[in-house]
């Protein structure tokens, strides 16, 4: 039986996962998900017309609180665990765009 | 207090109030017995020596009397401490300090208690034998051949090898009461929002729920009375009010209605988990409670819906894992794209990205009716049978798990097999509502079995009444690994 993802698919969802696989990775996924999928697909056979999703359980709307200014973290707690800051300017610093 | 090891916490408690041993003594003991096995069963990944020390000391200072005055707490590593490292188990957050506490921390604190350090999980919390943590599985104290059970592997074998009496864990599928059982101890996960999720890190936002561990439901019943109610930071944890948990242990379960789904356990269940859980529920009628056959029609599709749900949203999660403002990044890359991609790559380890990948999937455009919208509404109809259940009885009793703890490496190759030993628990999270693990026997190889309580949103009261109870006549509690020759 074929598998339900191709080497196509997956290559198609790591690069919107922006994840790089290598080559065994992906021939693993094509198999493993193939098979959760395959799995998931009893899901398919229960009729839900007209039955509203639950997205979530609360049985009350989150509360609000007061939208006043507090203190945050400062500008050094919010750079501390930066891979590249850049303490002088205050930023985040990241590679070339393009 | 000559062994504080395998103490309860209302133990220490009672003793640290009435001054017969000093917070730091049982803060030197817990230090004492972690460093002591934990080369062995790898349950921490941090201790937090001086901070826990230091907390000792001012409780003894302030003669604290708090509801866990000198109590050591273990916390699972993706609850955040401010200045302790916090991994969540994975490369990505290997040097992570955060710069807050989790507000479950600053009301563990507030309350008396000595954080001892962090504990090993499945890596962001996705897994249920804790092999999928970067630092390697925690051991069974029971069997250290055998797994620790997961997410909050690392908790609960804490707790039952006598390194800590409470521990907390996170529940998004089943990960504080699956170990809970595999180990031996007692996990509660509160209803969604009965305890406030600040701080902790993200994996299914829906689902995820804090809870307690601990050797006994009364410790546990102790620990949701600090950590329960609203919190301003978390616009999801709710103003509910609390009941009195502690209160409410009278032993008397006379009357109670226990809903028992026996056509689901028919199948896949070991011998020895279903006569341990039979043999539970005869205990239960004896002390009054009346069984009730029930039926949940859609809970055989609780796994595949989990599995769509818990995954989409830790895709979505997740994403902000991308080497920028904190966390791994990757040393060879030309450009931003690469950048994103090889950090991703590189700190995440197998089953997150498994997960991630399935997650986007199901969201991608195409399939997300088919298998998101369509596995929400499932949700629906899972929920509806427990409103259902829970018009004629007052709890739900199942295993916690179908097995008792396998073998460390046993089902590492096939992820599909080891999501089906979820079958017991996610139900519970789809619905939102309350789940308890108590040990309830032991297999011919002596390795726990739990007995699981499910109940309606906010009645965490009438779980805690029922697990109090069944303690009173059985002593599972009482026995450790160290007695069994275990560790």
């Amino acid at each position: 039986m074929p598998e339900r993802l191709t080497r196509a698919d997956v290559d198609r969802i790591a690069t919107l996962a922006r994840l790089e696989l290598t080559d065994t990775e992906k021939d693993l996924f094509v198999h493993q998900l193939s098979h959760v999928l395959e799995y998931a697909e009893q899901i398919q056979q229960i009729d839900t017309t007209g039955v509203p999703p639950t997205s979530q359980v609360l049985s009350r709307m989150p509360a609000d609180r007061p939208d006043e200014p507090r203190a945050g973290l400062t500008n050094a707690e919010a750079l501390a665990n930066a891979p590249d800051p850049s303490p002088q300017t205050g930023l985040f610093r990241v590679p070339r765009v393009l | 207090m000559s062994t504080i090891p395998f103490r309860t916490a209302r133990e220490i408690r009672d003793a640290v109030r009435g001054r017969s041993v000093s917070a730091v003594q049982v803060c030197e003991h817990a230090l004492a017995t972690i460093e002591a096995a934990n080369p062995k069963l790898n349950a921490f990944l941090t201790v937090a020596r001086d901070r826990a020390l230091e907390r000792a000391r001012a409780i003894d200072r302030e003669g604290h009397t708090g509801l866990l005055a000198g109590v050591p707490v273990a916390l699972k590593d993706n609850i955040l401490t401010r200045g302790v490292t916090t991994t969540a188990s994975s490369r990505m957050l290997q040097r992570f300090v955060p710069p807050y506490d989790a507000t479950v921390v600053t009301r563990l604190e507030a309350a008396g208690a000595v954080v001892m350090g962090k504990t090993n999980c499945d890596e962001f919390a996705m897994g249920s034998t804790t092999e999928n943590s970067a630092f390697g599985p925690s051991r069974n104290p029971w069997n250290p051949d055998h797994i620790s059970g997961g997410s909050s592997g690392g908790s609960a074998v804490a707790v039952a090898s006598g390194m800590s009496p409470i521990a907390l864990g996170s529940d998004t599928g089943g990960s504080i009461r699956q170990p809970a059982s595999l180990c031996g101890v007692v996990g509660l996960k509160p209803t969604y929002g009965r305890v406030s999720r600040y701080g902790l890190i993200a994996f299914a936002s829906s689902l995820d729920q804090i809870g307690p561990m601990a050797r006994t439901t009364y410790d546990a019943a102790t620990a949701l009375a600090v950590l329960a109610g609203p919190d301003p930071r978390d616009s999801t944890a709710s103003q509910e009010p609390v009941a009195d948990y502690l209160g409410g242990l009278t032993g008397d379960i006379r009357g109670v209605r226990l809903g028992v789904p026996g056509k689901m356990l028919q199948e896949g269940v070991e011998a020895p988990v279903r006569s341990a859980f039979y043999a539970a529920l005869d205990v239960l009628r004896g002390r009054g409670a009346e069984l009730v056959d029930i039926d949940l029609p859609h809970a055989s599709y609780a796994i595949a819906t989990y599995y769509v749900i818990a995954t989409a949203e830790a895709s979505s999660n997740l994403a902000r894992y991308d080497g920028v403002r904190y966390g791994f990044r990757t040393e060879s890359a030309g450009n931003l794209k690469e950048m994103y991609e090889r950090t991703r790559s590189q700190g995440f380890g197998p089953e997150v990205k498994r997960r991630i990948m399935l997650g986007t999937y199901v969201l991608s455009a195409g399939y997300y009716d088919a298998y998101y919208l369509k596995a929400q509404q499932v949700r629906t109809l899972v929920r509806r049978d427990y409103e259902q259940a829970f018009q004629k009885v007052d709890a739900v009793a199942m295993p916690t798990s179908p097995t008792a703890a396998f073998r460390i490496g046993e089902k590492i190759e096939d992820p599909l097999s080891l999501y089906l030993t979820d079958v017991f628990t996610v139900s519970a999270n789809l619905a939102g509502l309350p789940g308890l693990s108590i040990p309830c026997g032991r297999t011919p190889n002596r390795l726990p079995i739990g007995l699981q309580l499910t109940g309606r949103p906010f009645d965490e009261a009438t779980l805690l009444r029922i697990g109090d109870s069944y303690e009173r006549e059985t002593n599972w509690t009482e026995e450790n690994p160290a007695d069994a020759g275990g560790s």
